[in-house]
């Protein structure tokens, strides 16, 4: 399992080097003649007006929260879905699945509230 | 082994004899080796993403009834070449404002999230990177680095059309990560393994492709990959139309280029996933048997094809709004994925210890009933939708009369 996980960290250094030499061999080649012009903020030929950090709709803070809610909690099936194979064929294997199964339906009542409150409308 | 039997593990046994015969320890000499394998293995991908934006680009012109790139070289094979070079000729342009550290650091990051997933990727049987037990958790985690990456460029470009493509993209990619991970779930529940070898391992060899045991669960990924993609039906993060670009619209020279040779890597790397998971991976009914580069071949074939299914999709299908992108998905897609689960877990319980042709039939059946009540609670909502609607157009026809 050790040498699995030093696999992925040289890959990772491998990843980040690839990317890396081809913007530096695009900067050292390329040619470079800045202006105040062609650095200014894209705007379809027009002046940038205000700034341009803008506000944002609610709407994306509240689908958000309700992504986080499910991630967390879909995070904890992974073990259950493991575990589910090595349990007791028969009558308790089930038992396990329906356990589940209850988490699974408090998961869907969630959205259900959430849904009847209108949080899953885009306004 | 001999060299021709298995050439990828005889060079890796030959390496560690001269590394240790050098006096090194046999964990340097390790280490070294999976550097080597690293080095091979994104140099492959790279090669393989240069060879994309080809077929891509065909592709892309067959849909549109155009002939393609087809002047440089054999059907204009040596385009992307000359692309890339065009691409490093570029001046590198950073708008003012920009947030220089984080602006260069996103297109890094968005290739590097691709090429991570290569780490995992079994190509046959005998040759595979790293064969992680939370395989699949390692997929979602590195598609959240994607996800990051994105959000990146558009805060940092000091563009408003950059951020609004990062808002939308982020919205579509946290809410289509639901669906995404409850289809994952289901080969686990069936596997009993997050191991992606394991799972392919499991589709041989007296078991049936996934796709047979959990067509249901193939859909829901192959959307949900789509929309983490950000590609069409899904692109609303770079609507051209709209935002022009979204969050690469300051992007110049080789940093856009890291983007979409990204982007049309890790579109490729999906169609793989899909394959792994759903469809066999390197197995091809005993073939993969005669040599590991067959399999490495038939696993390339497989996943080409996933590849071109989702660029079908991109192709044919037009963009469609936000709101409905996440009713489609809050209120389809991830109460459907979830019922999947619950009926996969309950049977997979229940059928234990059963015949393997039984368990992948009941399965089946399960799936084309769950399917066909969806498709049924689908029609009589729309239909409700439309007498809803009925009266309306018919009062503003009467309206425009007088």
């Amino acid at each position: 399992m050790q040498s699995e996980w030093l696999y992925i960290g040289l890959f990772l250094l491998v990843g980040i080097f690839i990317p890396v030499a081809a913007i530096v061999i695009s900067a050292l080649l390329g040619p470079k003649k800045p202006n105040p012009i062609k650095q200014s903020t894209y705007e379809c030929g027009m002046e940038t007006v205000g700034v341009n950090w803008v506000q944002f709709k609610a709407p994306y803070y509240i689908f958000a929260l309700i992504f986080l809610i499910f991630d967390v909690e879909t995070v904890f099936l992974f073990p259950w879905a493991i575990a589910l194979n090595q349990s007791q064929p028969g009558v308790l294997g089930v038992f396990v699945a329906v356990e589940g199964v209850i988490f699974i339906l408090i998961l869907l009542a969630g959205l259900v509230y959430a849904w009847r409150k209108g949080a899953l409308e885009w306004m | 082994m001999t060299f021709w039997s298995d050439p990828i593990n005889f060079v890796a046994q030959w390496l560690r004899d001269v590394f240790t015969g050098w006096g090194w320890s046999s964990g340097l000499a390790n280490a070294i080796i999976l550097l080597l394998g690293a080095l091979v293995l994104v140099s492959f991908a790279m090669l393989l993403d240069i060879f994309l934006v080809w077929i891509e680009r065909k592709v892309v012109a067959r849909f549109q009834d155009r002939l393609g790139p087809n002047r440089v070289g054999p059907f204009g094979i040596f385009q992307p070449f000359a692309d890339i070079v065009k691409l490093i000729l570029k001046e590198d342009i950073t708008p003012v404002g920009a947030d220089k550290l984080v602006y260069n650091l996103a297109p890094i990051l968005s290739l590097t999230s691709v090429l991570l997933l290569w780490a995992i990727l079994p190509l046959a049987a005998t040759i595979y990177g790293a064969d992680l037990n939370v395989a699949l958790l390692y997929l979602v985690a590195a598609g959240a680095l994607g996800t990051l990456s994105i959000i990146m460029a558009g805060w940092s470009s000091n563009n408003k059309y950059a951020l609004l493509g990062a808002f939308r993209m982020v919205a579509s990619m946290v809410s289509y990560e639901i669906p995404m991970v409850v289809a994952l779930l289901i080969p686990t529940i069936i596997t009993g393994s997050m191991s992606v070898r394991e799972i392919t391992l499991a589709q041989g060899d007296g078991g049936v492709w996934f796709f047979i045991v959990a067509p249901l669960a193939t859909v829901i990924f192959l959307i949900s990959a789509i929309a983490e993609l950000g590609r069409s039906p899904f692109d609303l993060n770079e609507a051209e139309s709209e935002i022009v670009a979204g969050f690469h619209i300051e992007y110049t020279g080789m940093k856009f280029g890291l983007f979409y040779a990204g982007e049309l890597l890790h579109a490729f790397t999906f169609g793989g996933f899909l394959a792994i998971l759903f469809f066999g991976g390197y197995r091809f009914f005993g073939l993969e048997n005669l040599h590991p580069l067959v399999g490495a071949i038939i696993f390339l074939v497989k996943a080409l094809i996933g590849y071109w299914v989702i660029m079908w999709v991109k192709y044919t299908v037009p963009r469609i709004r936000i709101d409905h992108m996440l009713g489609f998905n809050w209120k389809f897609l991830t109460p459907l994925s979830l019922v999947v689960l619950m009926v996969t877990a309950v049977l997979n319980q229940a059928l234990a210890g059963s015949e393997t042709w039984v368990y992948a039939l009941v399965m089946f059946l399960a799936n084309v009933v769950v399917g066909w009540l969806t498709l049924e609670i689908l029609r009589a909502y729309s239909r409700s939708q439309r007498k809803a609607e009925e009266p309306v157009v018919e009062s503003v026809a009467q309206a425009a009369h007088h």
